[in-house]
């Protein structure tokens, strides 16, 4: 069983100090465990379903089944309060997915639901190929949920509390593989500190270590830095990073959009519950993106020459800066042609700069968009 | 079935059980210890024997079973309550765990630690009364009976209880009269007919009666309405557990 222990490596140097036993300790650089767990990276593509018209992707033959599909989800609490409205989602295997929202918009409701600590209003959702409501038990198994709050049991020791998540999910005791985990989370030198004595970025990391104890192939982090530090957020996405590559298939909601940037294969994104786009996050970028070229002029210009005059070019405040705004899509980006004029206008410059918009700048129009 | 799932929920709470093992067992033997002194000795000297019973032999039955159901309610309402109000609940309900499994593992434990607490009680009760059992194995099967049923009642109580003034409420306004009222310390057909019927709607009183006949053959009730009436008692929690977790009542949205 120790052979199915996911590659993490994480928390590198992290300064995760315990203020009661040991201070200053520096957490060490944790080994890297051989990923056994087959790789299972999709080789497929599978569109995430309702993506926005314009980006709907060619689905390129043998596409394997979602690790995670959900259809026709809706959730109405008992306030009236509609958390979610007719959800459609695939997840597939081996990918990291972002869902990105404003608060509110349902990221949390979705993943309980998922989950089993919701009760969905209607829908049907399938795990790994089960469904999470007549095959509960056989979805269960497959997947970890880290919550976004730090609920822990406060007495009991770091040991106990892993060992208690893998029973609880059924899995015999195999205790060379919670040493593992509780190594490479670098937690093993606090196995026997009750959790109430650890710092907060150690609790999440035992949270973690619980979600990881049955060996699950599908990973829910909700919120997972929020209000991590920057060193131990690092370390965080190292560790996801590794857990994918062993094979494990994640699902992040995040309100940090530069997270979703650095880590995602795809992205979507909730708003009043509902999904409004499912993509890859390098052809969201590459779509929705528009990049900028800035023009710092030798001399600054008191207006733009008429011939010059156009929907994307601009000239800054103080005439000193060019901003000409094009589409990454198109075939022609018309730097080049830009460039031209402005020598036969014998507008010199000393500098040149592209910049694209992130995803915060896209995430925010969408959404603005839709409301 | 999910035989880990069950044993995990059984040891984390009998883990708790033995951090706080000192409470648990050193509250009610004082408590005990105080009864016999006050009732057995102090009164129960002065007091007849009852149905050929002497006062101090007769309420050791009563006692155990009061601790029994007070135990049995706050260990198995306490168990379920925190989570809830940890939020380690999270975990329960999302592992492959039924709520059959869930029950068992709870509910098992608070019913073994009843049944540790209810087996030490009558130790140190043998310690001031001299009493002999008259159907060991019957006395054993009420208590093991006693304290699921009872802890089953907690279990409900712990979901049901939004706060930790709810959580004492139910045992403090409603189990402490019932136990003292269902006969612990006197026989029923000492009452005035008229509070004899009315004692007969309480539960309790069949369970004292019942557990009273395996120790001294002398009953308030007969044994099979005792025992009924514990199963009923079991079969309607059973049945509200099953409504709580069929809908998710206080503890799925």
């Amino acid at each position: 069983m120790a052979g199915l222990v996911p590659a993490i490596h994480v928390f590198k140097g992290s300064k995760d100090v315990d203020p009661g036993t040991s201070p200053g300790m520096t957490t060490k650089s944790a080994s890297i465990i051989s990923a056994s767990i087959p790789h299972r990276f999709p080789s497929c593509y599978h569109p995430g379903m309702k993506p926005l018209d314009s980006l709907e992707m060619p689905r390129p033959a043998g596409a394997s089944d979602p690790i995670i599909a959900v259809s026709g989800l809706t959730k109405t609490y008992a306030s009236g309060f509609q958390a979610l409205k007719k959800v459609d989602l695939e997840i597939r295997r081996g990918e990291i997915f972002a869902l990105l929202g404003p608060n509110g918009a349902g990221k949390t409701t979705l993943i309980s639901i998922i989950c089993g600590i919701v009760n969905p209003s209607t829908g049907r959702i399938s795990a790994d190929g089960h469904d999470i409501v007549r095959d509960f038990r056989a979805a269960r198994t497959k997947i970890g949920l880290v919550p976004q709050e730090l609920t822990t049991d406060a007495f009991e020791s770091v040991w106990a509390t892993v060992t208690f998540s893998r029973g609880l999910f059924g899995k015999p005791p195999n205790p060379a593989y919670l040493e593992k985990i509780l190594k490479d989370l670098s937690l093993w030198e606090k196995r026997d500190s009750k959790i109430m004595t650890l710092s907060g970025g150690m609790k999440r990391r035992v949270m973690i270590a619980k979600a990881l104890s049955h060996e699950p192939n599908i990973l829910f982090l909700d919120e997972p830095t929020a209000g991590v530090d920057v060193e131990l957020r690092r370390d965080m996405w190292n560790m996801v990073r590794r857990l994918r590559e062993s094979g494990v298939t994640i699902i992040l909601t995040t309100h940090y959009i530069e997270e979703a940037e650095e880590m995602a294969d795809r992205i979507g994104v909730i708003s009043k519950g509902e999904i409004i786009l499912v993509e890859d996050k390098a052809i969201l970028m590459q779509k929705l993106g528009k990049k900028q070229l800035t023009v710092h002029l030798q001399s600054p210009l008191s207006s733009l020459p008429p011939e010059l005059q156009s929907d994307s070019l601009h000239l800054s405040g103080d005439g000193s800066e060019l901003v000409y705004t094009f589409d990454t899509q198109s075939e022609e980006t018309g730097i080049a042609g830009l460039l031209r004029r402005l020598n036969e206008h014998g507008i010199d410059f000393k500098d040149l700069q592209t910049s694209e918009s992130s995803l915060e700048e896209i995430f925010v129009s969408l959404v603005r968009g839709r409301s | 079935m999910n035989f880990y799932g069950i044993k995990a929920i059984y040891l984390f709470e009998m883990a708790r059980t033995w951090r706080t093992i000192m409470q648990s067992i050193a509250s009610p033997v004082l408590s005990t210890s105080l009864y016999f002194i006050v009732f057995g000795s102090a009164i129960g000297s002065r007091m007849a024997s009852i149905e050929g019973v002497s006062y101090g032999a007769f309420i050791v039955p009563g006692l155990i079973m009061l601790s029994i159901l007070t135990e049995s309610i706050s260990n198995a309402s306490f168990g379920i309550y925190m989570p809830k109000f940890t939020g380690t609940i999270y975990e329960i309900l999302s592992a492959p765990i039924s709520a059959v499994e869930t029950v068992i593992g709870y509910v098992g434990a608070a019913a073994t630690k009843s049944v540790i607490i209810g087996a030490i009680i009558l130790i140190t009760a043998r310690l001031f009364v001299d009493f002999s059992i008259e159907h060991p194995l019957w006395m054993i099967a009420f208590l093991v009976l006693t304290s699921i049923t009872f802890s089953l009642f907690g279990f409900i109580i712990g979901i049901w209880a939004d706060s930790f003034q709810k959580l004492q409420i139910v045992p403090l306004m409603i189990v402490t009269p019932l136990a003292f009222l269902g006969g612990s310390f006197y026989s029923i057909n000492m009452l005035p007919p008229f509070w004899q019927t009315v004692a007969l709607f309480n539960p309790v009183v069949y369970l004292v009666s019942g557990f009273r006949w395996s120790f001294y053959g002398v009953a308030d009730v007969d044994v099979g309405i005792s025992l009924g009436m514990t199963l009923v008692f079991m079969l309607i929690c059973l049945a509200a557990i099953g409504w709580i977790f069929r809908t998710g009542y206080r503890i799925k949205a």
